[in-house]
């Protein structure tokens, strides 16, 4: 079987940062392409929207929104009980798990594409659905009282990702497949090659993220390694039986539940419950549940997704 | 021609990436003309000399603030920075005293 490339610039990545190489990608690089990533994403998802009636994708996207702000609720309890976490750690680490990698998701795009399986197209509607809901749960689970703070929820729905991700959706959905063609040959021909050097520059930041781990302890390690396995599962049963997916749409949304947030979750964590460990939830995400994801799990929730 | 100068502090913070915007409102809210703002590379140390935090990447980023004004306003923007922040987040503050050209603008 051929391993993917984006894979392996990944595994370059950690390789080169655990060799203590001096590779290093500029910051306005690294910015760019997450700008672009997200964008390209938005509006291939919109422009396929465009030809699909928008009540097919109102259960999928009810179920996703529900999905991910309950996701905290169910994982702060083990965090808890089962990892040992304090109140704010275990929240910050369960509004990561509830919100999504949107990294994760085009990997798994990009696997199910080369092997020919189709999705849902609107299933990138639901990757961005998915960003905020997850944070707000963790930051209402932090806090004993109800008051939330209405700063809060203006950051997480503006944040970059969503921004870009609706963007995006909103502009494909509007200019369709012609209006599209113009943007082509930048957003799709050029994507699967930029995920690859985004992948390469992750891999790096991954690499330097391993000596936390140690410090973060056993038990959320293995929590980082379990809790994709069995939401994932979890996600392409449900996106199967209850909302009749496809083979690749029930894996796209196994993905979506069992990838972690490592960009949006730790910035609004961070403002929102600055008691938590900022470390926690990064490094799990990051440094375990990403490439367990990337390495493991995707092909996993696609064969089990060819099996629903 | 000699060019007077006039004293004034430069308030110096370190400090997450993620702090920048409170810490402009509350320079701001306290008095200060103006400031600079980049983002650096850095990180700390434990006392056993394992690296605590890296202030790189893109979740950990880290700027610094410059700040130049009265001592009055200084002090209370590093009385307040550290009051409000430095439980929970990597925050340094420094205080210097430079010499100026334009004493109002500061």
């Amino acid at each position: 079987m051929m391993i993917d490339p984006l894979v392996l610039m990944f595994a370059l990545g950690v390789a080169a940062r655990l060799a203590r190489s001096d590779l290093r990608f500029p910051e306005p690089v690294y910015e760019a392409l997450s700008v672009y990533l997200l964008l390209a994403i938005g509006l291939k998802g919109g422009v396929v929207l465009s030809h699909q009636p928008l009540a097919d994708v109102a259960l999928p996207a009810v179920f996703a929104v529900f999905a991910g702000f309950a996701l905290p609720f169910v994982l702060f309890p083990v965090l808890r009980n089962a990892v040992g976490l304090g109140r704010a750690d275990a929240a910050s680490v369960a509004a990561h798990y509830g919100s999504v990698s949107v990294v994760t998701f085009a990997i798994a795009t990009a696997y199910l594409q080369q092997r020919g399986i189709p999705a849902e197209p609107f299933m990138p509607v639901l990757l961005a659905l998915m960003e905020a809901p997850g944070i707000i749960a963790g930051v209402m689970l932090a806090r004993s009282r109800a008051a939330t703070g209405a700063p809060v929820f203006r950051e997480v729905a503006v944040n970059k990702g969503i921004v870009l991700l609706a963007g995006g959706i909103l502009i494909g959905y509007i200019v369709g497949t012609e209006g599209y063609a113009s943007l082509k040959p930048v957003f799709s021909d050029l994507f699967r090659g930029l995920l690859a050097l985004y992948l390469l520059e992750l891999g790096l930041v991954v690499g330097g993220r391993f000596p936390d781990l140690r410090r973060a302890g056993m038990p959320l390690v293995v929590f980082a390694l379990v809790t994709p396995l069995v939401t994932g599962a979890a996600g392409v049963g449900l996106g199967s039986w209850l909302l009749g997916l496809s083979a690749g749409g029930a894996t796209l949304l196994g993905v979506l539940l069992a990838s972690a947030s490592y960009i949006a979750a730790p910035a609004a964590m961070r403002m929102a419950v600055p008691e938590a460990n900022p470390a926690l939830g990064i490094s799990s995400a990051l440094a375990v549940t990403f490439p367990f994801n990337v390495f493991i799990n995707v092909p996993l929730l696609a064969w089990l997704g060819g099996m629903s | 021609m000699s060019v007077s100068t006039h004293r004034r502090c430069q308030l110096t913070i370190i400090a997450e990436y993620v702090l920048e915007e409170k810490l402009i409102a509350l320079i701001g809210r306290l008095g200060a003309h103006g400031y600079t703002v980049h983002e650096v590379r850095g990180g700390s140390f434990a006392a056993d000399g394992e690296r605590r935090r890296e202030g790189a990447g893109e979740t950990d980023r880290t700027i610094e603030m410059k700040v130049i004004c009265e001592r009055a306003t200084a002090e209370s923007v590093a009385q307040q920075v550290l009051g409000q922040f430095s439980d929970h987040f990597s925050v340094r503050v420094l205080l210097a005293e430079v010499e100026v050209f334009r004493p109002g603008m500061y």
